[in-house]
């Protein structure tokens, strides 16, 4: 085998060789790795989860009642390659302005349902007795803070919703997705 | 300098000590070429390139694909038209399959041509028909797993070709469909063949035929003995190692240039109810499509089993028949003629094949008709499948007794042949979902019933139904 004497007269060429292949080869291997870590990294950088706005009905209808108004909303929710319709139930406020809010009726302490009483003119939570007087404000019980109003809009009159999930226990509201 | 250069040195010390890398790095890169490095001994490497770019590929594609009838064909879609890079990566990895065929056809035909299988070599040759058909498998396999119209039916009929097989065929055929009929678990099988036992068997062959390969060594240029080398060995490394990047780098660089400019394409959602579509495989798997065609009844058995079986056992054979030390192919016209013979028969049959799809303008439109759907599927934007359905409407559809009644007269009476499952359209006829916004119910019963010239040539058939099953047909088509 020829390469044994070769080894002494030739390893600057040939381990220059091997830089410049590894070079060439970590290049080459850089450039192709772009396309996957941009696939892998797809779902961190961009919204693939997604609460689509919902209908709560007419304003002309939802302002006319004095009382909070429970109202379903069906919501589109975008998870990767799936989608789910569910329907959350929330309630329709009005403040002493006339101004319409939604609140989820997710209570903020452990996340039990919010229940409306129109004896006590107050929202009470089956689970734990937190108090919510009719603008979702806490008025007694554990809750670290009122209900959670939910983001509304208008649109060709109707009273538009997305709903959201909101962090339990915090004095703050905080979204959750 | 001189310290990092001892630092390295030592720290290569301490691996080699541990590892025997030295020597193995030694064992591989000084692999004795006689008469040095060539072009023509690169596709061999480059296979394994190529093979590694496709576990790399399906690696990564894997992160976001489901296999199963409901959510393949979505979770492709998703790949394709949403992720990033996404099309890029399932293009590179489909059009790889193609280069792998290709690359394999030249590795066989060189190998072939130069009588590098002569010499003590019968049972590298042997390892390498073992990684043939290994590939095509790969091939077969990962055609079915997108689930649309073209994976579905080609699959079809690639499992009916199984049932042929005397004795065991329906056995084997339901063995590889996991049941009578082509479904979920169809597509449970394929996958897991794909990407668990096919590769691991790829892998068990590539080390068996490299290690068969270098204890029988490289048989250098055809003027050379196969058995005792004369010309001066030149080492694998750097000049082969070079020749062999080059050529890796022009395939990765075609592959990327076809991904990114004709990425590859996803046809609709497979509808098995679907009578027309025509079902065409991979341009590799054409040649046998077309051989099948002349094989009817009776004889197919002969056609579809014994020759091909016997044309690979012949070939697998063939350092077993062909015992002369001659490697010049002007000196073997037997052989090399056989070979030229089998591809220029693969050819013809592929060109018979076209013409017989394009001839024929019954095909022709069909086919063309396939290639719109599938054309107008990748035009729209991506939609996400609707799953936990608890939506007022659909549940009131579902509960509608009236449409659940339609829904059955529409399946039964085969309009979802045409209109696709659920009326979401297909091929041969036009999706059906939202058309109560442009038809009323009158309008819709009465069209039915005499359908316009246009849909009649469109091959709408006159709906002739009791006027209660009308009366519910419209009402699903309505909910639609």
């Amino acid at each position: 085998m020829s390469h044994s004497n070769a080894a002494s007269t030739e390893p600057t060429r040939r381990s220059y060789i091997g830089w410049l292949f590894g070079l060439c080869g970590a290049a080459v291997s850089a450039l192709l790795s772009v396309p996957l870590i941009r696939f892998t990294l797809f779902p961190l950088t961009s919204t693939t989860t997604e609460t689509k706005w919902s209908d709560a009905g007419p304003v002309a209808d939802l302002q006319s009642s004095n009382k909070p108004k429970t109202s379903t909303v069906t919501v589109e929710q975008v998870d990767g390659w799936r989608k789910t319709i569910s329907e959350k139930i929330v309630y329709i406020t009005k403040d002493s302005g006339g101004k319409l809010s939604v609140l989820s009726a997710v209570c903020p302490h452990l996340g039990c349902s919010v229940q409306w009483q129109e004896a006590r003119n107050a929202f009470v939570c089956p689970c734990h007795s937190a108090v919510f007087d009719p603008s979702g404000k806490c008025t007694g019980g554990p809750a670290p803070r009122g209900m959670d109003s939910l983001e509304t809009k208008i649109e060709d009159g109707h009273l538009m919703v997305r709903y959201q999930y909101f962090r339990q226990l915090v004095p703050t509201k905080e979204v959750i997705g | 300098m001189a310290t990092n250069a001892t630092t390295s040195k030592r720290l290569f010390g301490w691996f080699d000590k541990r590892t025997g890398l030295d020597s193995l790095l030694r064992e591989t890169l000084d692999e004795p070429i006689p008469g040095g490095a060539r072009f023509a001994y690169v596709f061999g490497s480059a296979l394994i390139f190529i093979f590694l770019s496709q576990v790399i590929t399906g690696v990564f594609l894997a992160l976001y694909y489901v296999p199963s009838a409901d959510h393949a064909h979505t979770t492709v879609a998703y790949i394709t038209k949403a992720v990033a890079s996404g099309s890029f990566i399932r293009s590179i990895h489909a059009y790889g399959s193609s280069a792998m065929v290709i690359l394999l056809l030249l590795h066989v035909t060189q190998t072939f041509l130069y009588g590098s299988y002569k010499g003590r070599r019968e049972l590298l040759w042997l390892s390498g028909c073992g990684l043939f058909a290994l590939v095509l498998c790969m091939a077969f396999t990962g055609y079915l797993l997108p689930w649309d119209q073209k994976a579905y039916f080609a699959t079809a009929v690639g499992t009916n070709i199984a049932g042929e097989v005397p004795l065991i065929g329906s056995w084997l055929k339901s063995l590889m469909r996991g049941g009578a009929d082509m479904g979920t678990l169809t597509l449970s099988r394929f996958f897991v063949a794909h990407i668990l036992v096919v590769p691991a068997a790829i892998f068990g062959f590539v080390a068996m035929h490299v290690y068969l390969f270098r204890k029988a060594g490289a048989a250098g240029p055809i003027s050379e003995s196969a058995v005792e080398p004369t010309l001066a060995p030149e080492p694998f490394y750097p000049k082969q190692v070079i020749v062999d990047g080059i050529f890796a780098l022009i395939i990765i660089a075609i592959l990327a240039t076809l991904s990114h400019f004709s990425p590859f394409e996803l046809g609709p959602k497979a509808n098995p109810a679907d009578a027309h579509y025509l079902p065409r495989p991979e341009w590799y798997y054409i040649p046998i499509f077309q051989w099948l065609k002349y094989w009817p009844g009776s004889l197919s058995f002969l056609g579809v089993v014994v020759i091909p079986s016997l044309v690979a056992f012949f070939f697998a054979s063939l350092p077993f028949i062909d015992r002369r030390m001659e490697r010049r192919p002007w000196k073997r016209p037997v052989a090399v003629g056989t070979y030229v013979f089998i591809f220029l028969a693969l050819f013809g049959l592929g060109g018979l094949s076209y013409q017989s799809d394009h001839g024929d303008p019954g095909y022709d439109a069909q086919l063309k008709a396939q290639a719109k759907a599938t054309e107008a599927f990748m035009n729209k934007p991506f939609e996400a499948e609707l799953s936990g359905v608890t939506g007022a409407a659909i549940q009131a559809a579902a509960a509608d007794p009236v449409t659940t009644q339609g829904r059955k007269i529409f399946e039964s009476n085969g309009c979802n042949a045409c209109h696709g499952d659920g009326g979401v359209g297909g091929a041969a006829g036009p999706s059906l979902t939202g058309i109560h916004q442009r038809l009323d119910a009158d309008h819709l019963s009465s069209l039915m019933k005499t359908p316009s010239p246009k849909m009649i040539t469109g091959g709408m058939q006159p709906t002739n139904l009791p006027p209660d099953d009308m009366k519910a047909l419209v009402s699903y088509l309505s909910s639609l």
